[in-house]
């Protein structure tokens, strides 16, 4: 089961990649404006009160634009967010049975804040977890990376995380590959004791070790002396500004203005 | 350990982003000025190698639960604090973007919670001291096996801290701490005695990388670390909350309460108390569940209630508009996937019907 | 420099974990040669070749490119003579993309972003993946990293090309447009390899490598058609030197034990 579902997520890598070298309007626009949108937005979800489902609910509208607009499955969206949701489901699991003040009703049912606040952070993970999944499957890591870097992060930083999600790939494979080896040699009946554990652990590390020795060795033959040169730079455009002022403005509504609330109380003062 | 998005308070969120961001901007400059250029590919595939180590579980024989290795001793010992941190936040940073475990916002609590304890506190004030200079294999397994757990145990208390003072959960701190606490203790234990085996293997068959570990890793001196480390976060932790207080009083007051720090004691409103509730007054202007209607929106009262409180009418109001909110994203769902799935038979068929 | 003679005089090295890989290596290869380097696992080819380029200081003993020995000064210019294709090509394309990593010599050498990437075009179509260029290098095939491993390295304009094992993990098609590709060039070559045919077809000249010496250099097709020798390192005559087993049943190839 356990392993499995690392050879899943080790598929989904792949998955990644091929999505986000996809040509749509949201690929082309710059990462930069990308990130800070998304990065705003996650801000803004977790910045609504404790209480607020109502009031959020709008933002759902966020991934399900921009996955449009990235043409992006929502299957797919959905399919990545729901692992994300058991520990938010576990820590707010217990504030129904916490916080049972009632803090709003519908008709002669009392729903206590428990509820509400759970709800929210269930909402509140999905529209986060959400609008980061299109943002890496519409641009890529290392472009991400560019942008963090661009926008003021450390080079040594971004290359590393370049670096680290080259050989993501390569170790995983690695990796998936001796526990598998490992697993036949025991029938797969025995789980993983902490002694073999590390044995493996150390020989994937020293594997890796000299894998790193071997890069060093192939960038140094290629004439590198501790600089790499920036990579493939795209520029920032009009509607770069524009995409971001539009998500900002549109979120800033939302928030500020409760829209469901306001849109019910309108129509029940339409009715009689 | 990742804290999710969904448990935390933008105040949070944002302040351990910048203690986490300073903090990388730190070790940066540290191990540029240190390590050697083999150190870039090096601590890269190191980075690669956590991540993958962590996708494999070990078991705890009789007991049937399992887990996976942190390993930010490990890279502490490898590579020296500073490229062990910067190893560790990047890790953090490609789980936060991959495979989502964490949030975005979340980021830089996970990174203060799993980087920032084993690196500048286990590694140089716990394990180096512990171990010696050319500690025995035991005295090396008893330095992983301490410095382990109170990185460990430092980071679960950095878990509920943060949790706690965002005020999204309602669970108090003993019994978060009851049940965070001793499962970290286990988890210290065992991943202590696995990262003093991996050193131990290490060093028999690649000498040379501990040696070089060995060489180039600054050892940071405790007053240093204080001084340039320690204060400025508190600073920054510090200042956050005082923000976060003057804006969000009742959220603060409710943190404080699960902490078992009781504010409401005394009825009397001090100065203090009054100054908070006027914030609250003005930013009682969007309460969620008690929005004045539409009709008299501009002048919203202030409310001399207690929040949140019980309001039939506007809950009926909430639940239409709720429920208008949500068949509307579904429309708009169904409506764009109805109008991709044409564009791309449109565009399947283009080759077939030439111009 | 016109003439690429790559020398070894008594060549001797071990590991830092104290395993003497190489004990008094010598040969010397001329201008255009192409050699292969052949032996069974821990000979100490890989040692060898990273001798090669000055990546493993030797314990005793020198290497001379060009008549220059390998010092801390010649070194760069050493390495910009000969390019090493490493056995694993995921070591050699450490960059996101293929683009990206072809132009991460020229880059180093000082060319402007735009010539390094007309140097890179060519190159990749030079080894025809030129369709390519724009994937990340975790989801090619064996074939195709190698062959843009060995783009990466021809971007550099080497004289002398060290190849470590170039047929491994590749499938017979993508193994065969290797060997044409190879053919192609005019290098000296140096190819250490398990794979007697490819050595056949691309090295007149051979070195058997055995326990960290030279065992046996000369001709290939003289080499190969010595059955004690091969069987003592452990390596499996070429198949087409092999008696078809269906059409000269009375000269069945020697059974090798333990294989
Ligand atoms: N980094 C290393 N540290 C210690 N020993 C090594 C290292 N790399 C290779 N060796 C040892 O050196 C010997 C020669 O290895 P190598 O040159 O890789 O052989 P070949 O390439 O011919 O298979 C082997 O015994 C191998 O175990
Ligand atoms: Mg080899």
């Amino acid at each position: 089961m356990k392993q499995r579902s690392m050879e899943d997520r080790f598929l989904e890598f792949g998955l990644i990649d091929q999505l986000a070298r996809a040509d749509s309007r949201l690929h082309r626009l710059d990462p930069r404006a990308k990130l800070l949108t998304t990065l705003f937005f996650c801000a803004l979800v977790v910045s609504f009160p404790r209480y607020s489902v109502l009031a959020i609910l709008p933002l759902l509208l966020y991934p399900v634009l921009l996955s449009a607009m990235g043409e992006l499955p929502l299957a797919y969206v959905a399919r990545r967010t729901l692992p994300a949701l058991p520990f938010a489901f576990m820590v707010g699991i217990f504030n129904p049975w916490i916080d049972t003040k009632p803090v709003a009703s519908l008709g002669p049912l009392l729903i206590s804040g428990g509820w509400l606040s759970f709800t929210s952070i269930l909402l509140r993970c999905i529209l986060t977890v959400s609008s980061a999944i299109i943002l890496v499957a519409s641009t890529g890591i290392s472009q991400i990376c560019l942008a963090f870097q661009r926008l003021g992060a450390p080079h040594l930083f971004s290359l590393q995380i370049m670096f680290l999600y080259r050989y993501l790939f390569v170790l995983t494979a690695e990796a998936v590959q001796m526990v598998r080896a490992r697993n036949l040699r025991t029938f797969g009946r025995r789980g993983l004791g902490p002694g073999p554990f590390a044995s493996l652990i150390a020989s994937l590390l020293i594997r890796s070790l000299d894998r790193a020795q071997n890069i060093h060795r192939a960038m140094v033959a290629r004439g590198f002396r501790g600089e790499i040169q920036p990579l493939r730079q795209s520029r920032w455009r009009r509607h770069d500004t524009f995409f971001v002022l539009l998500c900002i403005l549109a979120c800033s509504t939302i928030r500020l203005w409760n829209l469901p609330q306001a849109i019910g109380g309108w129509l029940l003062q339409l009715l009689p | 350990m990742h804290m999710a998005d969904a448990l935390i308070s933008p105040a949070v969120g944002g302040s351990f982003w910048a203690v986490s961001c300073g903090l990388i901007g730190i070790s940066a400059r540290k191990t540029q000025r240190h390590l050697e250029d083999y150190a870039i590919p090096m601590m890269g595939v190191l980075g690669a190698f956590v991540f993958a180590a962590q996708m494999i579980n070990y078991t705890i024989p009789s007991t049937g639960s399992s887990g996976h290795i942190g390993g930010g001793l490990l890279l502490a010992v490898l590579l020296g604090p500073w490229a062990g941190f910067l190893v560790l936040a990047s890790v953090l940073s490609v789980q936060a973007f991959f495979f989502m475990d964490g949030g975005l916002l979340a980021l830089g609590c996970n990174i203060f919670n799993l980087g920032f304890f084993p690196c500048f506190v286990a590694y140089p004030l716990v394990f180096l001291p512990a171990s010696g200079a050319h500690p025995s294999p035991a005295r090396l397994t008893f330095a992983a096996v301490i410095a382990t757990v109170v990185g460990l145990q430092f980071g679960a208390l950095g878990v509920i801290f943060q949790t706690l003072v965002s005020g999204i959960s309602s669970l108090s701190f003993s019994a978060f701490a009851s049940i965070m606490l001793p499962v970290h203790l286990a988890i210290g234990l065992v991943e202590g005695v696995i990262t003093s085996t991996i050193v131990t293997l290490l060093a028999k068959a690649r000498p040379e990388a501990i040696a070089l570990g060995r060489e180039h890793k600054t050892t940071p001196q405790t007053a240093w670390i204080i001084a340039k480390v320690f204060l400025p976060i508190a600073a920054v932790i510090a200042i956050a909350l005082s923000w976060f207080a003057s804006t969000h009083p009742d959220g603060l007051e409710w943190s404080l309460a699960r902490l078992g720090i009781d504010t409401e004691a005394e009825a009397a409103p001090s100065g203090l108390n009054q100054a908070l509730n006027r914030t609250q007054e003005s930013m009682a202007l969007f309460p969620d569940y008690r929005l004045p209607a539409p009709t008299d929106a501009a002048g919203a009262g202030p409310s001399t209630e207690s929040w949140p409180n019980v309001e039939a009418g506007t809950s009926l109001a909430g639940l239409v508009g709720g429920m208008i909110t949500l068949i509307t994203v579904g429309l708009c769902a169904v409506l764009l996937h109805l109008a991709k799935r044409r564009r791309e038979r449109a565009r399947a068929s283009q080759p077939v019907h030439p111009l | 420099m016109s003439h690429h003679i790559v020398e070894a005089r008594d060549l001797a090295y071990a590991y830092p974990d104290g395993t003497r890989a190489l004990k008094g290596v010598s040969f010397r290869i001329t201008h255009g040669e192409s050699v292969a380097l052949v032996g069974p696992n821990g000979a100490g080819k890989s040692t060898l070749l990273l001798q090669l380029n000055g990546f493993l200081r030797p314990t005793q003993g020198e290497v001379r490119i060009g008549n220059l020995p390998i010092t801390p000064k010649t070194l760069d210019q050493i390495r910009r003579t000969v390019g090493v294709i490493f056995q694993d090509p995921d070591d050699q394309l450490f960059m996101p993309t293929v683009r990206e990593d072809v132009t991460f010599g020229p880059l180093n050498m000082g060319f402007p972003r735009q010539e390094a990437e007309s140097i890179a075009e060519a190159v990749l179509a030079q080894v025809g993946m030129s369709d390519i260029a724009d994937r990340a290098p975790y989801h090619l095939s064996a074939g195709q990293k190698r062959a843009v491993a060995i783009a990466a390295v021809l971007a550099m304009s080497p004289d002398i090309l060290v190849l470590d094992e170039p047929s491994s993990h590749l499938d017979p098609k993508g193994r065969r447009r290797l060997i044409d590709l190879l053919h192609g060039f005019s290098h000296t070559k140096i190819i250490a390899t398990h794979d007697l045919d490819l050595a056949l077809d691309l090295c007149p000249r051979t070195i058997v490598i055995a326990d960290g010496r030279v065992r046996e250099d000369g001709p290939t097709l003289r080499l190969f058609q010595d059955q004690a020798l091969l069987e003592e390192c452990a390596l499996e005559l070429p198949l087409r030197m092999q008696g078809c087993p269906i059409c000269h049943p009375q000269h069945p190839p020697s059974p090798s034990p333990g294989r």
